[in-house]
């Protein structure tokens, strides 16, 4: 890795890079300690027989995905999506190229699960699987944000991330397992959050926020916890209880629902949105994480469920809740229906917090000064999970649409990107999919590249200053990477802080 | 009748049951494995009505690929479209009589050969031409062109060079259908032009060629967007419930 990290420069027309083969050769996130990887019950170092156990597991989730096994089958070898990818245009390393990087795993699967590769292995480019390929797996599998554009692209919709996070799943069960996202999952399971923050914690930082709003605003929102029988539960991502800018988006939920007039609650026992199960493609882990959401419901006795802003968390969320842990509707077996009969099927189970404002706004029941974001120039940054998996509101597109409604709603300056890097099209951050780590920054940086081109002209013709997202891996990472292309961090910021800057309170009693 | 009617014979029969056999297991196969999780790319559609649009616009217009890259697209849909054309045509080869709308389909299917010759050749192109398509093709996806554009040859030959009896040809398939082994034209042309199409049938459940099926499995494609409307459980996953 290069001693100092600096950014790419920018294409001076966005035309696909030269191949630098293997430029990203051996980069990868820290290993997971034996420790880390005992806690979710996977093994803690490779095994003696770590082969036969990585192709009994690939045998094992053959059998369980369709996707990792008609991906694997259908690809072409077009290239359509070669140059779709954000880290292979920021790194230019050939490996990065969506079907290169799912050949990595399909070269295995070809020797050792089809007949042509059993036979002519060189000739439909299957490989054994050594020690060699255990290390490339593990780190091209970890330059992958999961984040499906090169799946909007592909004529058979073969989705990389599919093919990642079945590659993570495997390196798990031979105890090649990555520290940062095991280790949170870990704190999850033990503390209820990512942050590892506890309950005592969470409160003093709720109270002292109520003193704040009360302080800049002269009102009393509350920021409740543990409150028995409260309609809302509020699951949100653990970095908006204390980053920056995440919080500015939590105080714009609580003043939504302080002028909603609903009652509200966060749980301290399930105070985290994000689910880095996903990310490292394990069913179980994932569940696991999502059963926390599930009790808290049943504990707290609410009626609705609400997510705020978190990319992966509103997939996880919207697409899989339902599946996992019976967060949702129209289940006919009785352990969903226990939570189903008690939320309140009238509503979205669960509902993003966007719809939810979204749907006050236009039923007029909030009041906003929009020349409180006279000062900005506002785009918005879509989110891939956001984006390519999953949904707000009635039609197919919502996701996109409710977002810049509301923003449009609290501000007069909206301008979006370029329409090639925007919607379902957008770039990731390039922080998501669990490679938001110091360990990743040279990476985290060059995959930035696409987006930074976009917001550069947008920044250069309208006068761009505030990036808006709604997911805090975005938000860390742009934190973290707009300074590498001469922008201030300052520039980044969620929805709800937009919302927060104009919303117009009045005591409640 | 001469050895080679009888070798052909055989070829066909093992080809025809090998593709047959090969893609009802594959199918069976995509069919059986389930899908745990609701992940359609969104948008998506809501309704079933609705995948069924988009799966038809996936198939018949390839508009991810369109939405992609427009050289790829331009030549995936003259060589399938083309093959299409081809393919409908040689069913006169197989009916007796020949089927109404075959027949007027005959001015298109003999021309439709050459698109089909185009597309190929571009595709194959690419493969050299864009480093990071050379970059990723293997031998098989060289030889896999180089198969199909070797069929389209060798017929669009017999069809404006050297001429085939093309009469006795059917004779001989409709023989085949009936089990009856009738003589083959002796044609080294014919030869190459039926080894060829026997191999493409016989290696098609082994390869790549699969995305033809494949592509109606895709969960990302195929998935109707309502994961919080209905609860979605795959068996295995089901179990962990108990
Ligand atoms: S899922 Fe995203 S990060 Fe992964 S290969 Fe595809 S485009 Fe690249
Ligand atoms: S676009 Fe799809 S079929 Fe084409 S190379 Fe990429 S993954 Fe394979």
């Amino acid at each position: 890795m290069a001693a100092e990290i600096t950014a790419p420069a920018y294409r001076v027309i966005p035309i696909v890079p030269a191949l630098k083969p293997d430029a990203m050769e051996g980069v990868k996130p820290f290993v997971a300690s034996e420790k880390i990887q005992d806690a979710l019950g996977f093994p803690g170092t490779l095994p003696d027989d770590w082969h036969e156990r990585a192709i009994a597991k690939m045998g094992e989730l053959l059998k369980k995905y369709r996707s990792l096994k008609v991906y694997l089958d259908a690809c072409v070898h077009c290239g359509a999506c070669t140059d779709k990818c954000h880290y292979f245009i920021g790194t230019q390393d050939p490996k990065n190229m969506p079907v290169a990087r799912q050949d990595l795993l399909r070269s295995v699967y070809r020797r050792y699960f089809t007949l042509p590769g059993k036979l002519f292995p060189k000739l439909v480019g299957a490989r054994d699987l050594t020690k060699e390929v255990l290390d490339e797996w593990y780190s091209y599998y970890h330059q992958c944000s999961e984040c499906r554009r090169c799946s909007v692209f592909c004529p058979y919709g073969i989705d990389t991330a599919e093919i990642t996070m079945a590659a993570r799943d495997i390196l798990d069960a031979v105890g090649y397992g990555q520290k940062y996202s095991n280790e949170i999952i870990g704190k999850v399971h033990t503390i209820g959050n990512n942050l590892g923050l506890p309950g005592p914690a969470l409160e003093n930082t709720m109270e002292g926020l109520e003193e704040d709003v009360k302080e800049d605003t002269g009102i009393d929102v509350r920021f409740p916890i543990d409150v028995q029988g409260a309609e809302v539960l509020l699951i949100t991502p653990s970095a908006d209880f204390f980053a920056e800018p995440h919080i500015d988006s939590l105080i714009g939920y609580a003043k939504v629902f302080h002028a909603a007039g609903v009652s509200w609650t966060l749980s301290s026992m399930s105070s985290e949105a994000a689910n880095f199960g996903l990310f490292i493609g394990n069913y179980e882990q994932m569940r696991k994480v999502a059963l926390r959401i599930r009790q808290a419901a049943l504990d707290l006795g609410v009626k609705r469920i609400i997510v705020g802003e978190c990319g992966h968390a509103w997939r996880v969320a919207y697409s899989f809740w339902n599946t996992l842990a019976g967060i949702g509707a129209g289940a006919d077996d009785p352990y969903a229906l226990m939570l189903q009969k008690q939320l309140d099927q009238r509503h979205k189970q669960p509902t993003h917090i966007c719809e939810y404002t979204w749907d006050l706004i236009q039923r007029d029941a909030l009041k906003f000064d929009k020349t409180k974001n006279d000062h900005l120039v506002i785009t918005f940054h879509d989110s891939c999970n956001v984006a390519r998996a999953s949904r707000m509101g009635d039609e197919p597109g919502g996701q996109f649409d409710i977002p810049r409604n509301i923003i449009r709603a609290v501000a007069n300056n909206f301008v979006d990107m370029d329409e090639n890097t925007i919607r379902e099209k957008t770039f990731c951050c390039g922080g998501g999919g669990g490679l938001l780590t110091d360990d990743l920054l040279d990476l985290r940086v060059k995959g930035a590249l696409p987006r930074m081109e976009a917001l550069q002209a947008v920044v250069d013709s309208h006068g761009v200053n505030y990036l808006a997202a709604i997911c805090a891996i975005c938000k860390t990472q742009f934190s973290k990477t707009l300074p590498y292309y001469g922008f201030n961090m300052r520039m980044i910021g969620g929805v709800h802080q937009l919302v927060s800057n104009a919303i117009i309170l009045e005591n409640k009693q | 009748m001469s050895i080679a009617s009888i070798l052909f014979a055989a070829l066909f029969y093992l080809a025809a049951i090998t593709l047959a056999g090969g893609l009802a297991y594959r199918i069976a196969d995509y069919a059986r494995t389930p899908a745990p999780l609701k992940i359609p790319t969104t948008p998506a559609p809501t309704t079933t009505g609705g995948v069924v649009f988009r799966m038809a616009r996936e198939v018949f217009l390839f508009e991810s690929l369109f939405k992609s890259n427009l050289w790829i697209w331009l030549f995936s849909i003259l060589f399938h479209f083309g093959l299409a054309l081809v393919l409908l045509r040689h069913l006169r080869y197989f009916t007796e009589p020949v089927w109404s709308w075959v027949v007027l389909l005959q001015p298109f299917g003999t021309y439709a050969a050459f698109p089909m010759v185009i597309g190929l050749a571009g595709l194959w192109a690419r493969r050299f031409l864009v480093e990071r398509i050379r970059y990723i093709s293997t031998p098989s996806d060289h030889l896999m062109l180089a198969l199909l554009l070797a069929i389209g040859l060798s017929g669009l030959s017999m069809k404006w060079l050297v001429h085939t009896d093309v009469v006795a040809l059917k004779t001989f398939f409709l023989g085949l259908m009936r089990f009856d082994v009738e003589p083959l034209p002796a044609s080294g042309l014919l030869y190459l032009h039926l080894g060829l199409v026997a191999t493409l049938m016989l290696i098609f459940p082994f390869s790549k060629l699969l995305h033809a099926p494949g592509v109606f499995f895709s969960p990302s494609r195929n998935q109707v967007d309502n994961p919080r409307e209905k609860r979605h459980l795959a068996p295995w996953a089901a179990e962990m419930e108990k």
